[in-house]
């Protein structure tokens, strides 16, 4: 049973070693990596998704539940506890949406009617983050690029039931990341975020900022930033609208433009 | 003298992964040993390939290895294999070497390259699709290990299910997968090629190989089955290939 993993500081680019030296993620916390392109966020989760063993460039360590991990983790990927979901992670397959997701439950689940259910609740987790429902009928390689996305965080959560799931950019790909938020937050497990939101990293319990490829700070989100994220919400809720109405194909008046100001 | 003979399709990742654990064994050049190589190991590699390889000169420019090619021209790469095995460990020991790596394309995937007492390790990539593990035969069944590579291109799901039919087609086979990227996860195919014991005498072909005869590859080209002899099938008697 996981209960929590600690990551180990190494160094950045260049070899200086990082200020953050040591930070633990417990079941049920929402922890955000921020900082500019090219900054180390991308490198940070991979070195999580790979269990890193001072064996990665910057020469960070992992540990579950304070010891090194299992090395069975590292070879099957359904004992894996950490799910990693980048703008690169792709479903190859063509199969219907249905027969793909029968085919990986069946092996996380012997008895048909919990195959069922989990195929089930998958799908109605990820057609609540997207905008478009994802038909059971259609094929895996017609979903759009949020419809995949959803799917994958759905799959990840639901029937790969991972107990860490990291998600890179997951803003970029058009799901509603608000309800991804909230839905993410009824299941205890760790979640981590690489985004370039103001959101998302304002409602973390925990935010990371990296620089130079290395851990600068940890930043503890206060009951002040929670109030702060209210009003990025109410900012964010009205470009969603606008943005809604661009996509319904509305045209726009000089009286949208005194809305606007 | 160890034997590690690695298969696997075109372009999988074969000589990365064998970079990588050259790397493990003598450290980045073979002239400064890094601190983490494993003293006394001194690797060859030889490459078998149909028409166009240059990854023995790569190799041989990285660590300053002895390497060697072979172009297979109009033999299967993995038959050529046969022929020179034998001359190829001769080699292996005049350049003084104690560990040799072979790497293979075989393509018809009706037989593997593996010898019995050395390694067999097919390395595949992930990007292949769920479907690769159950269609390439005695390749994959009669492998030691096999070698997952380019893992983080797809999906969760779609990586526990390649794996789950890998164990379907070998259930006794190794799975491991790995980064070529950063080489993480090669430490373990290190220490599995150096458990294996030497090779010594005569070598077997691990495996059967494939009815070798047939009216079409000694040039008869009718098209249908009434045309030819030997070994024949008509549309409608599906035998299931399974290799062993």
């Amino acid at each position: 049973m996981i209960e929590e993993i600690t990551l180990l500081g190494g160094c950045g680019r260049g070899g200086n070693r990082e200020h953050v030296t040591r930070i633990t993620f417990r079941m049920g916390d929402v922890i955000s990596i921020v900082g500019p392109t090219g900054s180390g966020k991308t490198t940070l989760i991979n070195d999580l998704e790979l269990l890193a063993d001072g064996n990665t460039p910057s020469g960070r360590r992992i540990l579950i539940n304070g010891r090194a991990p299992d090395p069975d983790f590292r070879d099957d990927p359904s004992r894996h506890p950490i799910a990693l979901i980048t703008q690169h992670t792709n479903f190859l397959s063509d199969l219907p949406v249905r027969d793909f997701l029968r085919i990986h439950a069946e092996i996380r689940h012997s008895r048909q009617h919990e195959t069922d259910a989990v195929m089930g609740e998958t799908l109605a987790f990820a057609n609540q983050l997207t905008g478009e429902a994802v038909q059971r009928d259609s094929r895996m390689t017609e979903l759009s690029g949020g419809q995949t996305r959803a799917l994958l965080i759905a799959d990840a959560v639901v029937i790969g039931n991972a107990p860490i799931i990291l998600l890179d950019e997951i803003e970029n790909a058009g799901i509603h990341r608000m309800r991804a938020l909230e839905l993410l937050r009824q299941h205890r497990k760790i979640f981590v975020f690489v985004t370039h939101d103001p959101y998302i990293p304002l409602l973390s319990d925990r935010r990371i900022v990296m620089a130079c490829g290395a851990m600068t700070k940890v930043i503890e989100s206060g009951a002040a930033e929670r109030q702060l994220a209210l009003r990025v919400r109410a900012a964010d809720d009205w470009l969603a609208r606008f943005r809604e109405r661009i996509r319904g194909g509305d045209e726009f008046s000089t009286d949208d433009l005194e809305a606007v100001a | 003298m160890k034997l590690a003979i690695c298969a696997g399709p075109a372009t999988s990742g074969k000589t990365a992964v064998l970079r990588h654990m050259i790397r493990k064994l003598i450290g980045s050049s073979g002239t400064e040993p890094r601190a983490s190589s494993l003293p006394g190991w001194r690797p060859a590699y030889l490459k078998i390939d149909v028409q166009f390889a240059d990854e023995d000169e790569e190799l041989a420019r990285e660590f300053g290895i002895p390497t060697k090619k072979v172009y297979s021209g109009e033999l299967c790469p993995d038959h050529c294999s046969v022929m020179v095995l034998g001359e190829a460990l001769e080699w292996a020991r005049k350049v003084e070497s104690n560990i040799l790596f072979v790497e293979t394309a075989g393509l018809c995937l009706r037989c593997s390259p593996y010898v019995d007492g050395g390694l067999g390790i097919v390395v595949l990539e992930a990007t292949s699709g769920m479907n690769l593990p159950r269609k390439i035969g005695p390749m994959l069944s009669l492998a030691d290990v096999a070698v997952v590579t380019k893992i983080d291109r797809v999906s969760q799901a779609e990586r526990e299910v390649f794996r789950a039919r890998i164990l379907d087609a070998a259930p006794a086979v190794r799975v491991r997968e790995v980064n070529a990227l950063h080489g993480i996860g090669i430490d373990p195919l290190v220490d599995r090629t150096l458990a294996t014991p030497d090779v010594n005498g005569e070598l077997l072909l691990r495996g059967n190989p494939p009815v070798g005869t047939c009216t079409i590859c000694v040039g008869k080209k009718n098209i249908g089955w009434h045309a030819h002899f030997g070994v024949v099938r008509p549309l409608e008697a599906q035998t299931f290939y399974r290799g062993e």
